[in-house]
Parts: C-alpha cells; sequence; structure tokens
C-alpha cells in the first residue's frame, strides 16, 4: 500500500504526459512539445538539485557546471575529427573496440568521431569523477563559504568552456550529431523526432524521478533529512555523514551531467551560456519555489518555468523574472509557493495522489 | 622579464588589488554587523561606475562622482531596509539566496537601464596616453588616483571605526549584537548603516576604476567573487588583513598575465578561492579557533 502510495502519481504524471502529447497532436500544436522537451531535460538537473538542497540541505551554485561537463564533452567527443590520429595507438585502439563511428560531413570528407554511447558514458562518468574529487572537500563547508565554493567551480568550468579552443571558445559546440539510444531510437532535434524525443525526454525524466522518489525513502534519504536537521546530532547517531553528503552531491551531478548530454544531442549543440552563473541560479531558484524538500513541488515549478522561460514570455526580462522570483520566495515563502495557504487546501484534498511531502517539507 | 615591466605590472597588480580590497571590506562591513555575506556588493561597485558616467554627462566629474556615490548609498540603505530589516532569524541559506537574487534583479535594471555597451568616465587628469614615469615604467596618472583614492578610504575607514562614536557604535554591534542592544544601540540601523557603507565605498571605487577598466552592467559578479576571495583570503571580517590579502590577489592575477593566457585570469582568482576555502578557510592572518565559534 506504502509502495502504491508513492508511485500514484508517477503514473498520474505519465498519464497526464500521454494526454497533452495526443492534446497537442489533435489540436496541431505540436511545436509545444519542443519546448517541452528542453523543460524535461532541464527538470533532470533540477530533481537532482532538489535532492542536495532539500534533503541533503547543501547548497550548490555550480550545478551548471556539471551540465556544461556533460554537454561539451559530449559535443566534443562527438564532433571531433580524429581523422588525422587515425593511425595514433591510442585512436586505432579505440576503434578496434568499436568506440569510434566514421561518416562523411557534408564535402564528402572522411570524419571519424567517438561513438555517442561512449561519449555520454565518458561524460557522465567524468562529472561524477569531478563531483566525486570536488564534492570531498566542497561538502566540509558550511552556509556562504559552501555558495562561494561551488559558485566559484562553477566559474571556473564557465572559463575553461570560453577559453579552450577545444570547447568552441565563445561559439560553444554545434553539429553534434544525432544520439542512437537503441535501433530506430535517436535523441535529435529533426522535424520528424518531435514526438519520439518528447517520450524520450520524459521517458528518462520519470525514470529519474522513481530512483530518487525510492532514494528519500530509503535509509540514505532518513540519513539525509537527518542531516539537514541537524547534522551534529546525525553524526552522534553514528551516520556517517560526509559519505552520505558526499554521495547525494555526485548524485545530482550525474543527473545534471546527463541532461546535459542529452540537451547537447537533442539541441545539436551546446555554447557557454549554458555553463553560466545564472543557469545555476535559475536552477536553485526552481527548487527553492518548489519548497526545497519537495521533488514534486520542483518538478512542477521546473517545467513550468522553464517552458514559459523557452516560450519567451518573460521577452528579456527572463533573468530578472527568476531573480524576483527568488527574492519573493525567500521573502514571503521559504517552504515554497506549494506550501501557501489556499494550495494547502488544495493538496490535503488530494492528499491520496500524492506523497506525504507536509510532513517531509522542512525548510 | 626587465625591470620596467616588473614595475609595470606591479602597479597594475596594486590598482586591481586596492580595488578587490575596496569590494572585500565592503563584504566585511556588512558581515560584521549582520553575518551576512552581501552578494550584491559588486553590483553596488558597478552602480556607482555607471551613475557617475550617466550624471557626468549633465556635470564636472566631481560632482557626477559625489552624486552617484550618493544616490548607490540611497539604493544600498533601499535594499536593506527592503529585503532584509523586517526578517526574524533568516537562516543562512535564505539569506544567500535573496542577496543573490538582489544582485540579480540590480543587473538587469542596469541593463534595461544602460544597455550591453561598455562605457567609461572620462580620466580625471589628462587622456589615456599621458602617463608618468616611475622608476622607469609608464603609468596613467589614473593609476595613481586609484591607489591615492582607494587607500584614503581604508584608512579614514580605520580612523572612523577606531576613534567616532558611530564607528565603535557598528564594532559593539559586530562583536555581540545582544549585548550591544543592551547598552542601548539600536542595532538595526547599524545594519543599516553598514550597508550604506558599503554601498557607498564600493561606489567611490566604481567611480575611480572607471576609466581605466571600464564599467557595463555585468561587471558586478566578477568583482565580487574576486572581492570575496580577498576577504576570504584575509580572514573574514579582518579589514586591514583584506587589503594585504588584495594587492597579494592583484600582483599574482597581473604578472599571471606573462604565463597564461588573459581568458584564464578569472579562473584563477577563483582557483585560489576554492584551494583557501579547502586549506584555511580562516584565512592566512586569522586563527582557526575563532573561525569555528563564527557562524558562516
Amino acid at each position: 500500500m506504502e509502495l502504491l502510495k508513492r508511485y500514484i502519481p508517477v503514473l498520474f504524471l505519465l498519464a497526464l504526459v500521454v494526454a497533452f502529447q495526443l492534446v497537442t497532436h489533435f489540436t496541431e500544436t505540436t511545436y509545444y512539445l519542443t519546448q517541452l522537451t528542453m523543460s524535461a531535460y532541464y527538470s533532470i538537473v533540477v530533481i537532482g538539485l532538489c535532492v542536495l538542497m532539500g534533503y541533503g540541505g547543501q547548497i550548490s551554485l555550480g550545478h551548471a557546471g556539471f551540465f556544461a561537463i556533460g554537454g561539451y564533452l559530449a559535443g566534443a567527443l562527438t564532433t571531433h575529427n580524429l581523422i588525422s590520429l587515425k593511425h595514433h595507438a591510442l585512436v586505432s585502439f579505440l576503434d578496434k573496440l568499436g568506440l569510434l563511428v566514421t561518416s562523411s560531413d557534408l564535402y564528402g570528407g572522411e570524419l571519424l568521431t567517438v561513438e555517442p554511447w561512449a561519449a555520454c558514458i565518458t561524460a557522465v562518468l567524468s562529472a561524477g569523477i569531478i563531483g566525486l574529487a570536488i564534492g570531498g572537500p566542497v561538502l566540509k563547508l558550511k552556509g556562504h563559504y559552501l555558495a562561494m565554493a561551488t559558485l566559484g567551480f562553477g566559474i571556473i568550468i564557465f572559463r575553461i568552456a570560453l577559453a579552450s579552443a577545444y570547447f568552441g571558445e565563445a561559439d560553444g559546440i554545434s553539429g553534434v550529431p544525432a544520439f542512437m539510444l537503441l535501433p530506430g531510437i535517436e535523441v535529435s532535434g529533426g522535424f520528424g523526432a518531435r514526438v519520439l524525443n518528447y517520450y524520450i525526454a520524459w521517458g528518462v525524466l520519470i525514470v529519474g524521478i522513481i530512483l530518487l522518489l525510492n532514494l528519500i525513502h530509503s535509509r540514505v534519504g532518513r540519513a539525509l533529512r537527518s542531516i539537514h536537521g541537524a547534522e551534529e546530532a546525525a553524526n552522534a547517531m553514528g551516520i556517517n555523514t560526509a559519505r552520505y553528503k558526499l554521495y547525494i552531491f555526485v548524485l545530482s551531478a550525474v543527473f545534471a551531467a546527463l541532461a546535459g548530454v542529452l540537451v547537447t544531442h537533442y539541441n545539436g549543440g551546446i555554447g557557454p551560456s549554458e555553463a553560466g552563473v545564472m543557469k545555476s541560479v535559475r536552477y536553485v531558484a526552481i527548487v527553492a519555489v518548489g519548497g526545497m524538500a519537495n521533488i514534486w513541488g520542483a518538478l512542477i515549478m521546473g517545467i513550468v518555468l522553464n517552458f514559459l522561460s523557452l516560450r519567451g514570455v518573460f521577452g528579456s526580462y527572463d533573468d530578472a523574472v527568476f531573480g524576483i522570483i527568488l527574492i519573493a520566495i525567500m521573502l514571503f515563502a521559504p517552504q515554497g509557493i506549494l506550501q501557501i495557504n489556499p494550495w494547502q487546501q488544495i493538496k490535503s484534498r488530494l492528499s491520496l495522489l500524492s506523497p506525504k511531502s507536509g510532513e517531509e517539507a522542512t525548510d | 622579464m626587465t625591470p620596467e615591466l616588473f614595475i609595470q605590472y606591479l602597479f597594475a597588480g596594486i590598482t586591481y588589488g586596492i580595488i578587490y580590497a575596496i569590494v572585500a571590506i565592503g563584504f566585511n562591513i556588512i558581515y560584521n554587523t549582520t553575518g551576512i555575506i552581501n552578494f550584491a556588493q559588486g553590483e553596488f561597485v558597478m552602480l556607482g561606475g555607471m551613475i557617475a558616467i550617466t550624471m557626468n554627462a549633465f556635470m564636472p566629474i566631481p560632482l557626477a562622482i559625489g552624486l552617484a556615490v550618493l544616490i548607490t548609498m540611497i539604493v544600498g540603505a533601499l535594499i536593506e531596509m527592503v529585503f532584509i530589516r523586517w526578517l526574524v532569524n533568516p537562516s543562512v541559506l535564505r539569506m544567500i539566496i535573496i542577496t543573490i537574487g538582489i544582485s540579480i534583479l540590480a543587473r538587469e535594471v542596469a541593463l534595461h537601464i544602460w544597455g550591453e555597451s561598455v562605457r567609461a568616465l572620462p580620466y580625471f587628469i589628462g587622456n589615456e596616453v599621458t602617463s608618468v614615469s616611475i622608476l622607469g615604467a609608464r603609468i596613467s596618472p589614473q593609476v595613481l588616483w586609484v591607489i591615492g583614492v582607494c587607500s584614503l578610504m581604508v584608512a579614514g575607514l580605520s580612523l572612523f571605526f577606531k576613534f567616532t562614536s558611530l564607528g565603535r557604535e557598528m564594532r559593539a554591534c559586530a562583536a555581540n549584537r545582544r549585548a550591544a542592544t543592551l547598552c542601548g544601540i539600536n542595532t538595526k540601523n547599524m545594519v543599516t548603516l553598514s550597508f550604506i557603507l558599503s554601498a557607498g565605498i564600493g561606489a567611490v571605487a566604481g567611480c575611480v576604476m572607471s576609466p581605466i577598466t571600464y564599467s557595463d552592467y555585468e561587471m558586478g559578479p566578477s568583482l565580487a567573487i574576486k572581492g570575496f576571495t580577498v576577504a576570504i583570503l584575509g580572514g573574514l571580517g579582518n579589514s586591514l588583513a583584506a587589503v594585504t590579502a588584495g594587492l597579494l590577489l592583484g600582483i599574482i592575477e597581473a604578472f599571471s598575465v606573462s604565463v597564461l593566457p588573459l581568458a584564464f585570469q578569472d579562473a584563477i582568482a577563483t582557483s585560489i578561492l576554492l584551494i583557501i576555502l579547502f586549506i584555511r578557510p580562516h584565512g592566512l592572518f586569522g586563527s582557526s579557533e575563532a573561525a569555528s565559534l563564527k557562524e558562516f
């Protein structure tokens, strides 16, 4: 029963996703699917960060950095032509392992690039390893120091992306090929592939949500909440707080990197703005609006705000809107807007449909 | 490296270093009275410079700068009164997010007022090619202005905190807020004052540096992160150490240009920040025992 209660919202979401696709199909507004696909990918970053911030109580202002590590590595590996290095020992070794693909460019020139699956795994693993490496020292810090250290990490990634020729400097990387997940199923921005990609994105997102829901209802989740509540007390109870914090930091980094990889293949490219500080702040803003320790809140806000932003509803006030949202939420409703009264009532009526978020929500 | 080139780099380093020190002191003043790191500190520098540039179209430079500093101070006071003053025991996470929001807002307002273009105040004396010769190196008089004005501000602030009654009240508030309240000090007003003060010194720095470094709407964050690096390097809350730390960072950055591409300059300061945070979060000159008692 407990388990069923946890998954009912997931099924509900699944139904909603299918229903929306059908609606856009019959009203011939399928162009909305493009932004919804992107929103779903960005929401993968958001839900990962939500668990880190809301449950672990650790702020990160550097998650755009992990997103960029994933996106840039996948982009660079799948577009960088290795043909001139063909006889290099390492390159021919990789080729023998089947990790490289040969194709031809617009002018018939031969291209030798890394296979997207191999690139994806490399990118996500790299983000995980970098997260592990910096997570150790970073998570010893608290409050302002933690915020600044993660912000600093984000800035370094942004600068590296902007300054290295390998990552295309200010132009970023373009011409990233499609990512064939399975034969016939590929992540690409093609016009005809819109519906398919919508389902891929939401599929990945939903798998991510299920993973995190299970996590926060497990031993790890309880340990994290105890860390957020009182780290010293958790330590005294024998919880290895450092290890749990690191674990969740790396997990959220991997989520962000995976989103980066998929967005890069979907858009066919990535630019330095994806690594910018403003992007990291935006993810934090969405988690804050959603109510910190509330995956569903973060998800709803992630979809709604990203969708509106991508549709260009906010125009040139895009960043300003996120700034205002941040301030307003933190001033008036630090528990997230889903916790404000009128919502509370709707929520309690729908309590059967939602996990016990009222109980879980802490600051 | 020839001795002339060395001195040239040294002066460039000192110029930037002292600006970082001013930003760091701005952080320290607010941190001391409130325990908040004001992430919008860099925006005060930006506002000072940009307002002075606009005002300069209608009036001579000294007046424009005076007015710009005044307006920025008012903005600082308003920020404190609107966003900070009425919060009861806000958590650190909440304050971080609020000040980040303020910095975004300030930047966006600036973007809509002034656009993306890079502007500059005219040189106070002469123009961009005027230079004085110091030990064989050619130094722009504006560099001397920056160093002079910023040094004066540092000295003035030290005197203010040491010898005036208001300065002592602010220090009392920093040492122990409750005790200060019991002594009849209005700590809320001291917090407002600390915002006014750090907005003011930020704006002055923004004006004197504008002719050399230029001003644009998005100069704030990178200055803030460097100022924060310096504040940490010197030990949070310790303003005199911040000057030493600022000069150190400025000089390291200036000399790094001779070995690394310019594009990596920002990454250097940030790397130093990370290293310091990892190894000595209480700063080069602070004591670890004192730091462990503070609330971050």
